[in-house]
């Protein structure tokens, strides 16, 4: 009580000189330097090892023999780069990555283009035309979530050898395709299902059916969780090495399997900087999607979270 | 008068829950019907499955004469507004007015004067181009209102429409509507759950509870004549006073004091002596002077005093009973003093305690 007292007075009679206006904040308070320390500390953990990579690929092997793995490249050199892109063998084909690298592109466009084409309408469908039994039919959409990709290695196989595309790029796309279903499904109906759902009657009430609702109102609407279900798409199809390595042959590798064979060969010298420069440029495509789009990647993470 | 939408025996079922049952209602030509209820009294159910959003689960509806209980919302002739606008947020103002007609493949010189129409009505002509982001809630209502107007429906159906806005506007636009229906003698069912937009807007309000119209009459009616205990107590803010008593020989006694029925309109003719209640509108004590005029006076207790400038509100106990009483606004009381008061009984209602019906 005596405390309040004193402060009823203090205030009183301080009214002027007493606290006033926004409350000044400390820069380097203890908070402050915990947290930057922290950001610090765990930003240097994850961009050394990219750090290494990007001088090793630009130093010579002569350089790298020297065994100083920190040092910058005292003379750079792009050969590395070039070699992993065009010369790089992997055993008798000396053609780079750069074949890979195009059989990634032709898997990749239209597994990404039909997955998220299906998956939307799924969505969609899901979320503002229930049927009877839609739910279940979602649940077991769902459940292939679940289920370790291992297991369904060899039913695959058969499945592909039964309607001749075993070996063949579409076979991989329907691969790549069925199984970004569930997730893809999964955040697109949890995005239409936060629609208004006032917006889809008017639709209805003024004679929209269910194309005209799909590409007229919600497609329009939908940019960021498109980004999202790109990005999802994109790294995920681009970096998948298990189903590359399964389902195609030699010819038709995609980039990750060579980047495998030509790092993981054991005959000869280890290139350690070609190496590093096929890793590089095995993972730019992902890179750049993501910077290209971050910004809308987050804005539609959340948009899909808000309701669910 | 032909009717402009029958609904025969509709039932709809979610479920185990019976959202509307056995529900009948005659709409005639340029009607304002309002649907009165609190929430999940069906009423929004009901607005949805006359404009075909929900299927029924039993029943027909008709509306102008062909059977529309199977059809598609667009080939009903009806226009919907929504209580959140629904507008498309891609599209401009124009662009939302004119999907629909796009959709029924309406030439686009029809499209066209019949957008500059509405936008004329509506006065919205400025806004045409801009989008809904664009607009101020009043804007969006009136675009929304638009979207209607172009289709050239007969019947129009308000899903709480002015709920979203605030007081101010909402009186502003409940005025326009209703200049609109006189301009236009469309039909019009409009559900709120807000007593003061019915009372003004409709021809005729349906009470409804737990899917069931409890009354459907003339605002005037259902004010001064409701037909049960739960309308009488929906109706009305602040709301009706009650008293339980009992009813011997057209006197209504409730402990030591007695009312007399003398000009009261039974519904029968003699009723018999029995529990009842008597429900009196705040508004329908009488006050000062003309006390005096009564042949009964009684005295009430002040236990507080609500003063709202136009008028000011009582809160008074009558022997034990919490009792409330509408005054002039200028009226000087305070709690803790004793007010005399006088009852109309020929204004009140009585209601059978057993079946809460009027008597």
């Amino acid at each position: 009580m005596a405390n309040v007292d004193q402060l009823g007075a203090a205030v009183a009679a301080n009214t002027v000189i007493g606290p006033r206006g926004p409350k000044p904040r400390k820069r380097f308070s203890r908070n402050n330097i915990f947290l930057y320390g922290t950001l610090i500390v765990v930003g240097m953990y994850y961009l050394l090892p990219l750090y290494v990579m990007i001088i090793t690929s630009l130093k010579g092997m002569p350089e790298i023999r020297l065994g100083n793995v920190f040092g910058p490249p005292l003379e750079v050199t792009f050969e590395p780069w070039v070699k992993a892109w065009a010369e790089a063998c992997t055993g008798l084909d000396c053609t780079g990555l750069s074949k890979g690298f195009w059989n990634s592109v032709q898997i990749l466009i239209p597994s990404v283009v039909l997955s998220i084409a299906v998956a939307s309408v799924n969505g969609y469908a899901l979320s503002l035309w229930k049927f009877k039994g839609s739910e279940v039919f979602f649940t077991i959409l769902i459940i292939g979530a679940f289920i370790p990709y291992q297991t369904m290695l060899y039913p695959i196989v058969i499945m592909l050898r039964e309607i001749g595309l075993m070996g063949d790029l579409w076979g991989l796309v329907l691969v790549h395709t069925v199984f970004g279903m569930p997730i893809l499904t999964l955040l697109f109906r949890n995005y239409f299902a936060s629609v208004p759902e006032e917006l889809f009657k008017a639709a209805r009430v003024d004679g929209a059916r269910f194309w005209q609702i799909y590409f007229q109102i919600m497609l329009p609407m939908s940019l960021p969780i498109f980004v999202v279900a790109i990005i999802l798409q994109v790294t995920g199809i681009w970096n998948d090495f298990l189903f590359g390595v399964i389902y195609t042959k030699p010819e038709t590798y995609p980039m990750t399997v060579q980047l495998n064979n030509i790092v993981n060969s054991v005959q000869g010298v280890k290139e350690y900087n070609v190496n590093m420069a096929a890793t590089l440029l095995t993972g730019l495509v992902p890179l750049v999607i993501y910077f290209a789009s971050g910004k809308l990647f987050v804005r539609g993470i959340a948009a899909g979270a808000v309701k669910g | 008068m032909s009717h402009s939408v029958e609904i025969k025996k509709l039932d709809l079922e979610f479920g185990p829950v019976k959202v509307l049952q056995n529900l009948d209602l005659n709409i005639n030509e340029g009607e304002f019907l309002v649907l009165l209820g609190s929430s999940g009294c069906g009423k929004s159910t009901l607005l949805n499955c006359i404009a075909g959003l929900l299927e029924v689960t039993d029943g027909q509806i008709f509306i102008k004469g062909n059977n529309v209980t199977w059809a598609e919302p667009s080939e009903r002739g009806i226009g919907m507004v929504f209580q959140s606008y629904a507008l498309y947020p891609q599209m401009t103002v124009r662009g939302n007015l004119s999907f629909g007609l796009k959709n029924a493949k309406v030439p686009k010189a029809e499209i066209d004067k019949r957008v500059a129409r509405a936008a004329e009505i509506l006065q919205i002509e400025p806004l045409l181009d801009r989008k809904p982001g664009a607009l101020s809630g009043g804007q969006r209502q009136r675009v929304a209102i638009g979207r209607a107007l172009v289709r050239d429906v007969d019947v129009f159906l308000f899903d709480e429409p002015l709920s979203n806005l605030d007081a101010k506007l909402r009186v502003d636009l409940r005025v326009e509507l209703k200049r609109l229906h006189n301009q236009l003698q469309n039909t019009m069912i409009y559900v709120t759950h807000d007593q003061v937009e019915a009372m003004t807007l409709a021809d005729r309000i349906a009470i409804m509870k737990g899917g069931k119209i409890m009354q459907l009459s003339s605002p005037d009616e259902i004010y001064n004549k409701p037909r049960n205990l739960y309308v009488a107590d929906f109706i009305g803010s602040p709301s009706m006073n009650f008293l339980e008593g009992h009813l011997e020989g057209g006197t209504f006694k409730v402990d030591d004091m007695v009312m007399p029925m003398d000009g009261y309109e039974f519904v029968e003719a003699q009723p018999s002596d029995r529990p009842v209640v008597i429900g009196i509108r705040p508004e329908h004590v009488v006050t000062g002077e003309l006390v005096k005029n009564l042949p009964l006076q009684y005295q009430v207790d002040i236990d507080l005093v609500e003063p709202m400038g136009s008028d000011t509100l009582v809160y008074a106990k009558l022997g034990k009973h919490p009792f409330r009483i509408r005054m002039d606004g200028q009226a000087v009381v305070k709690a803790g003093q004793t007010l005399e008061i006088g009852i109309d009984t020929s204004r009140a209602s009585l209601f059978d305690k057993a079946t809460e019906d009027r008597l």
